[in-house]
């Protein structure tokens, strides 16, 4: 196809791309060098007939709006947001690891600081709720491929439900079953006898049911490839197998599994992005004061009445690099799939 | 294939442990969803029971303010008192704009894509990939300023016009591989019969290209219904889609102890999703698996 065809072609989705995705993340980045004006304060004198004088200190608005049209980012911060409390804390991680009383003081402290409790829920949620979210589809894949055609469709379309939903929509539907006053919540209660058992008392139990909720919602992807993969296992292999005296376990290990390994690195590499960006169930949950993520922390600084662009920047950008690593596998396989091609 | 022969040999135990786990997994896939349409028939004490949660499947509270075991009382404070239809009509307004502009901008995109055997062709595909991987709440920040800047900050089309770019890196990848198995022969042999590049396109391909695109059109619509981070960020508080609109719902409605207006409002949100899946469920298995198989 010639150059210009193909231009003529793909210039609507590149401008669209180049647009608003290219250039918000130049501006992302240059925002995240930059922080809020300080404020221009002025002593303003009160003269009062009898009172006497007052003099008050107060925000100039009107030079502060001619600050902020001359310069709408703010003013220039170099790499200071990153480096500051509310991200990486460079100077209270350095005081943390200078003094302190061992190994578990340190995690504790570092894990106050906003920006690495982020990073460390994020971190478990990918980890935890990856490999539980694929093995549990694996297994509901080997039992919908065994039953009888007629139950199957019923299944799928059940099991699709959860990843459908919209993620704030179904995370409400779980945090009201597991409220204190919900069915799960009250059912809990009775279960180990606890009145004040409440799923969101500690940082532990708001953990362990945002995981549920990842898992519930991740299972369905898993299944609905490895269903997809289990249609395409060799029958020879699985027959000269079963005549080699292969038991059902042993059928899976070494020929359903090794097929479907391919499969199983592609899906974790998706879930584990999608999982990265982990953020409407945390609103859904109202679990900010025990569990928040980066792409929380962005949304926090600016949904609140100050916009912290140069706060949201910088997470933002933190983020993305983020995505970048958890990529590069994907990347270099792409890559070398291609000089493959043209070699 | 594990074919009949093979499962009639399973021994019993086998198959109960089998329909077992599929039979939990069916409730915690699919009870949430009956429960929650089933409580938002209800009023608050019945749902949100502090007794007993029996109440929420018999319903006394109900029977004692409204004379009946079910109300739409919930359905009536969302969607009139609560103005729930507008924002019913914004998500409607959205999707649909999306998925068709999503689809246009991509089928030609895709096309290209997929017939250009250029090293650039390559790296727009790779960048498509990083964009595709990205959250979407990284980038609102970077849309704020430039919005207020100029004036079009919260309205429909601005959002709409976001996410069919955030969607368009997306909508490239499956479209793409959709053209790539529709053979080259087809477009060229129209060409060498005196077509443009642009006429083989319109006669030749947009007529076999539909099962691709409206495979992609489910998961473009899915994506602009789904999302909550770019819309409630970009869309101000009377031109809200129904997601931002529910989680704004959230604080006011709690506070003034109706939750069942949000109740009510999930659900009505759910409806669509659910008919979506019922309609074409086998288009979205074949989605998700496309990229997977071929993988």
């Amino acid at each position: 196809m010639p150059h210009k065809t193909f231009f003529a072609f793909i210039l609507p989705s590149l401008i669209a791309m180049v647009l608003f995705i290219a250039l918000p993340i130049v501006s992302v980045v240059v925002q995240s060098m930059h922080v809020e004006h300080g404020r221009i304060l002025v002593s303003v004198e009160n003269c009062q007939p009898f009172g006497g004088c007052t003099t008050e200190t107060r925000v100039d608005t009107a030079a502060m709006a001619q600050l902020r049209a001359e310069q709408p980012m703010g003013q220039f911060n170099g790499f200071g947001t990153y480096l500051n409390r509310g991200h990486l804390a460079v100077n209270e991680i350095g005081a943390i690891l200078a003094n302190n009383t061992g190994l578990g003081d340190i995690v504790s402290r570092i894990y106050n600081l906003p920006f690495y409790k982020a990073l460390s829920f994020t971190l478990v949620f990918c980890f935890v709720v990856t490999p539980l979210a694929m093995g549990l589809g694996f297994i509901i894949a080997l039992g919908v491929n065994t039953i009888p055609k007629m139950l199957k469709g019923p299944v799928i379309f059940f099991s699709l439900l959860p990843m459908i939903i919209t993620p704030l929509i179904g995370s409400l539907i779980l945090y009201w079953m597991i409220q204190p006053n919900g069915i799960i919540g009250a059912n809990l209660r009775v279960l180990f006898d606890d009145p004040t058992l409440s799923l969101r008392q500690s940082p532990v139990l708001t953990w362990l049911s945002l995981l549920f909720y990842g898992v519930w919602t991740n299972a369905p992807f898993s299944f609905v490839v490895f269903y997809a993969g289990l249609q395409t296992v060799p029958a020879d292999t699985l027959e000269s197998a079963m005549i080699d005296g292969a038991s059902r376990w042993e059928r899976i290990r070494y020929v359903v599994i090794p097929h479907l390994a391919p499969l199983a690195t592609f899906v974790a590499l998706v879930q584990l992005m999608d999982n990265f960006r982990v953020f409407e169930p945390i609103v859904g949950f109202s679990a900010e004061a025990n569990a928040t993520s980066l792409s929380w922390l962005i949304f926090n600084d600016l949904s609140g009445d100050a916009l912290l662009f140069g706060s949201a920047g910088a997470t933002s950008v933190i983020t993305i690099i983020g995505v970048i690593i958890l990529l590069t596998p994907v990347l270099i396989r792409t890559w070398r799939e291609f000089n493959h091609k043209v070699v | 294939m594990t074919g009949s022969s093979v499962s009639q040999r399973r021994p019993l135990a086998m198959n109960i442990v089998i329909f077992g786990l599929l039979a939990i997994w069916i409730v915690l896939a699919a009870f949430p969803f009956a429960w929650t349409v089933w409580g938002s028939f209800k009023v608050e004490p019945d749902f949100f029971s502090r007794q007993n949660w029996m109440n929420a499947i018999t319903g006394p509270f109900t029977q004692r303010q409204h004379g009946a075991p079910f109300t739409g009382d919930g359905y009536y404070g969302a969607w009139v008192t609560r103005e729930f239809w507008r924002a019913v009509g914004n998500t409607a307004i959205v999707t649909v704009s999306v998925t068709v502009i999503s689809l246009t901008l991509g089928t030609l995109g895709g096309y290209a894509l997929a017939r250009s055997g250029h090293r650039y062709a390559f790296w727009i595909l790779i960048a498509a990939l990083v964009f595709r991987a990205m959250p979407h709440i990284t980038l609102v920040s970077g849309y704020l300023l430039p919005f207020f800047q100029l004036n079009v900050w919260g309205v429909l089309p601005t959002t709409i016009i976001v996410l069919v770019a955030i969607n368009q890196p997306f909508t490239l990848w499956m479209l793409h591989s959709f053209f790539l198995s529709i053979p080259k022969d087809l477009d060229e042999s129209a060409m060498v019969d005196g077509c443009t590049r642009f006429q083989a396109f319109r006669r030749v391909i947009i007529p076999v290209m539909w099962p691709g695109v409206v495979t992609t059109g489910l998961f473009s619509f899915l994506l602009a219904y789904n999302d909550f981070a770019v819309t409630s960020m970009l869309l101000s508080a009377d031109n809200q889609t129904m997601v931002p609109k529910i989680s704004s719902f959230l604080g006011s409605v709690q506070e003034q102890g109706n939750v069942m207006f949000a109740v009510a409002a999930v659900v009505s949100a759910t409806v669509p999703l659910f008919i979506l899946v019922l309609f074409f469920q086998r288009q979205i298995v074949s989605g998700l698996t496309a990229g997977a198989v071929k993988g």
